[in-house]
């Protein structure tokens, strides 16, 4: 970022406005010198801070039956029953993957699993969520593909199975891509450890990669003339991820932690050392001192403010008794990680950066962590499209249902992930009992030792949001990301017990993503009290925009549920001929905000239909109940397409036909509405027809066809309409991987 | 009858390998730096990124200390068995003829596939007597270089031999290996390395069974051999 020189004052150029640089000056009672200031500046960034959401988010159900750690960790965690606690969180890493796509995305991996082992847990599995501009855009297709290599590159050198994810692509994401990444970790609930520092007189140890010039002065400036010396701004400001060092952290983290050799542990991301030390002394209520001459450098002649802001990749603080420093030491250099003394806990409540022995930085820690500024959005709702609609690009006339369906199911939305997901290992550490594209959500076994004799539970965790459906009507739209999350984890037979979010939006000073935010955080509180599924945890990512436009608002909702028997996971292909077919659940298919209206180019819809909740959670209950009783052999939620997608999709999935007949339709139209129609709470299963009637006795049912032959055969009053499966097979294997050239 | 599972810095599964060879007899981990085998019956070299892959998959690796005893132990005729990571090991130590390229792909590939059992009167493959050669077993296969090469004279001279055991099932290469080659053995019979992951398939829950063929086979090999 260039500044001009001289007239803006090095508050203004780290991005601190006036007021808050006046409060600090009031917080130190004197001006910050340079290291204060560019600490302050980060700790009081949107990044750090959530100035502009935190008031929103206090409106989110944090509490719940299995909450172990809520909001404030590293990660948060949920109860699995035997004494187990998965641990898991969403975070984004926007930016960076739109300047670097493979390391930005890679170090998002990084992170997100440096959190999840910060709280003692061993990372068990990532997901993944993205979106791109269309992939007929050259920028679209390389940032998908070293976004995708990234993801891999760190998730497969790691040991840690890639299990789902999502992937949209749409014009609104062409210059601002997302990507999120979700984690999960498994612990026992007395080995959890909190971030907050403790005893007055413990040594902070840092330990991991050194600490670079890389990662300075991204969102936050640092690297400006009044600031840096010389030419650090011309550095890159990704940050560079190493796995193989990351993985010897994770194993020597775990190892620290086994032997008990911790007080508390907190991983360094975003804003570096300062963020990392200033968290622990405020949870703890303690202050800091820590020596940065001490800090073992890649370069040598970095700066203290250098120092505490760098954000290095790998690399972890701990808080450790003065009589197990030396084992601590052990351990690490057992891990081939380099560890250093760099700093006590003391009872000062201050942060002092000491360097040759001078005090080069002293704050009080509440200030730094806890006195940021919080403003109120002033939210408007917008009184013209925000978003123009795409071209059409349907090739099929709008009520030729025979030839809208292949073309669904090969548009970039729709068509088969495998060329994206067959990028990642989803299968080590060997608890993946459904790989991606076999569930609607990923099912990974609990350990077996402790769970219920005969039966082996499980987890189940699916990683959601619509971004097209949320523009439409950001309050219902994210009321539907919820429960369509909630709805794949049904379709395993898992109960969702917490709840993880990232809030991907534009400039939140503008009052109408102001209101796309405001009406986005109601509807997703509502939607989780509704389901009683309380928010462990999550990100905001603020400022997604580009040249042309914000993005979608773009909330991605990650949820774990528990289901009791894992070979009971349900699957979503069809399992055998003759099998009943049922359509279930409150579902009212309307065509605006669909995948079918952005193909045909039609603009975005001013609000999406009411939602029922309490015919909602019914169905929800209803199908997670059949699926564990082992009732119902395939459930599948419809969701992008529609019916017809969801049926292709169960019968490519079981390698299955179907014949289904469609009665009493007046028209072409509404039979296409009918077939792929959108809307929440709608599922396919298939099972005895006995078994699907008793189902429809609870909730809206209509036997529509039964499981059988090599084609999917559709009776209407018009007559019927023949689509052999192999046809569909190529279209919807074909769609994504032409487009982005996977060859084998 | 006990497994060694050798862990170098970087592996990844050498705990799904040794709770695949937990299924079959008893197994330990042998850490990368000791020399000191423990006396194990066999040794598995499991999959992962032993030293982040630097330089070049298992290059840094087949120097460690455990390795110097893996080799003399293989000298021995003892039963050494690498998997994915392994076999690059085992390739780069000299132990296994042939090297492992990028995949034709350039990517990643993670992918359930059938194997194609060439011998079954081997230490590794024993368990698939019954079936015969020819006997399929789904096995996923997760890497980025795994395609297997050897030059003509020394491929002429693998084949000649019968040191393949495994190969992917027709048009299910899924990495360009020369001659759809999954697997190979040294010629003496008491080596084997192999790019899909058999301590992935020993699970009906989360996948086949078909991976707990080679443990059993190996044990029982190993069983017969000290008996006798």
């Amino acid at each position: 970022m260039s500044l001009p020189e001289a007239a803006v004052p090095p508050h203004r150029a780290l991005g601190l406005t006036d007021a808050e640089y006046d409060l600090i000056v009031e917080k130190l009672g004197r001006t910050p010198n340079a290291v204060e200031l560019s600490m302050f500046s980060l700790m009081w960034s949107e990044h750090c801070a959530y100035k502009h959401s935190k008031r929103l988010l206090g409106q989110l159900p944090t509490e719940g039956p299995h909450l172990l750690l809520g909001p404030g960790e590293n990660a948060g965690a949920v109860d699995v029953g035997d004494g187990l606690a998965i641990a898991f969180k969403v975070e984004s890493h926007n930016h960076p993957s739109a300047v670097e796509p493979f390391q930005g995305a890679a170090t998002g991996v990084g992170g997100i699993l440096r959190d999840v082992f910060a709280v003692g847990a061993r990372p068990i599995a990532v997901l993944d969520s993205l979106r791109f501009g269309e992939p007929d855009s050259e920028r679209s297709r390389y940032l998908l593909e070293h976004a995708v290599a990234g993801i891999g590159h760190y998730g497969n050198s790691i040991g840690v199975p890639t299990v789902g994810g999502e992937i949209y692509f749409e014009p609104a994401y062409e210059q601002n891509c997302l990507v999120n990444a979700m984690a999960l970790g498994i612990a026992d609930h007395d080995r959890l450890i909190r971030a907050a520092a403790a005893g007055p007189g413990n040594v902070l140890i840092l330990f991991g990669a050194r600490t670079g010039r890389d990662g300075i002065g991204g969102a936050s400036v640092l690297a400006s003339a009044e600031l840096g010396e010389g030419d650090a701004d011309k550095r890159p400001t990704v940050q560079i991820g190493d796995p193989f060092a990351e993985k010897k952290l994770l194993e020597c983290s775990l190892e620290l932690l086994d032997r008990e050799l911790l007080v508390s542990l907190q991983d360094l991301g975003a804003a570096g050392l300062t963020s990392s030390s200033s968290e622990m002394a405020s949870k703890g209520g303690l202050g800091l001192d820590i020596h940065c001459d001490r800090v073992p450098l890649r370069e040598a002649d970095m700066e203290p403010f250098e120092i505490m802001v760098s954000e290095s990749q790998e690399r972890m603080l701990c808080v450790v008794e003065p009589d197990r420093v030396d084992e601590v030491i052990a351990v690490c250099e057992k891990w081939e990680t380099t560890a250093t003394a760099i700093g006590e806990v003391t009872d000062s409540g201050r942060l002092r950066v000491l360097s040759g022995g001078a005090v080069v930085g002293d704050m009080p820690v509440l200030a730094l962590v806890d006195e940021c500024p919080l403003y109120d959005l002033e939210p408007a709702k917008p009184t013209a499209p925000l978003y123009p609609p795409a071209p059409r690009t349907l090739r099929a006339r709008d009520d030729d249902a025979a030839a809208i369906l292949p073309e669904l199911l090969a548009s970039s939305n729709i068509a088969s992930r495998l060329p994206v997901f067959e990028q990642y290992d989803c299968v080590v550490q060997s608890r993946t009992v459904r790989r991606p594209d076999e569930a609607d959500a990923a099912v990974l076994l609990l350990p077996a030792t402790r769970s219920a004799p005969g039966a082996r539970g499980a987890i189940a965790v699916s990683i959601d949001g619509s971004g097209r459906r949320v523009a439409a009507d950001p309050y219902r739209g994210t009321m539907e990301a919820v429960y369509e999350c909630a709805a794949n984890l049904a379709c395993t037979g898992a109960e969702p017990l917490g709840l993880t979010n990232c809030l991907n939006f534009g400039n939140p000073e503008k009052p109408h993503i102001a209101w796309q935010l405001t009406e986005s955080v109601r509807g997703m509180a509502e939607a989780c009290r509704a389901l009683d599924v309380p928010v462990v945890g999550g990100n905001v990512s603020l400022y997604n925009e580009g040249p042309d436009g914000p993005i979608y608002p773009t909330p991605v909702v990650g949820m774990v549920g528990r289901l009791p028997d894992a070979a009971r996971a349900g699957r979503l292909g069809f399992a055998r001929e003759g099998d009943a077919i049922a359509l279930v659940g409150p579902f009212q298919p309307s065509l605006p905000g669909s995948e079918l209206a952005k193909l045909r180019g039609e603009p975005l819809p001013d609000g999406l239909p009411e939602l029922d909740a309490t015919a909602l959670r019914t169905a929800l209950t209803a199908v997670r109940t059949a699926v564990r009783e082992g009732r119902v052999r395939s459930a599948h939620d419809l969701a992008e397409g529609g019916f017809a997608v969801a049926l292709a999709e169960s019968c490519l999935a079981g390698g299955h036909g179907a014949r289904v007949a469609f009665h009493g339709v007046e028209t072409d139209a509404r039979l296409v509405e009918l077939l792929f129609g959108e809307g929440a709470g709608g599922f396919l299963v298939s099972g005895s027809r006995e078994a699907l009637l008793e189902l429809g006795e609870t909730l809206p049912s209509t036997i529509v066809g039964e499981v059988g032959g090599e084609t999917i055969e559709l009776a209407h009053d018009g007559g019927t309409i023949s689509w052999p499966l192999e046809e569909l097979r190529a279209a919807r294997d074909g769609g994504l991987a032409e487009r982005i050239a996977i060859v084998v | 009858m006990r497994f060694g599972v050798v862990r170098f810095p970087g592996s990844c599964d050498e705990v799904d390998a040794q709770l695949a060879c937990e299924r079959v007899t008893d197994a330990t981990i042998l850490w990368h730096g000791d020399r000191d085998l423990q006396g194990v019956d066999a040794v598995v070299i499991p999959g992962g990124f032993s030293y982040g892959d630097y330089l070049r998959p298992g290059a840094i690796a087949r120097f460690s200390p455990v390795m110097e005893s893996v080799i003399a132990f293989a000298r021995e005729g003892g039963i050494v068995f690498g998997i994915c990571n392994g076999f690059q090991v085992l390739c780069e130590a000299g132990l296994l003829p042939g090297a492992l390229l990028t995949n034709a792909s350039l990517r990643f590939v993670c992918r359930q596939v059938d194997v194609v059992v060439e011998d079954t009167a081997t230490a590794f493959t024993n368990a698939c007597r019954e079936g015969g050669r020819g006997t399929r077993l789904s096995i996923p296969v997760k890497h980025t270089t795994g395609r297997w090469y050897a030059p003509p004279e020394l491929l002429d001279q693998v084949e000649s031999g019968g040191q393949v055991l495994l190969r992917y099932a027709p048009g299910q290469n899924p990495n360009g290996s020369l001659a759809d080659v999954a697997g190979v053995r040294n010629e003496a019979g008491n080596v084997f390395g192999l790019m899909p992951h058999p301590e992935h398939a020993v699970d009906p829950l989360t996948g086949s069974v078909d991976g707990l063929t080679l443990f059993a086979s190996i044990r029982d090999h190993v069983t017969a051999h000290v008996a006798a």
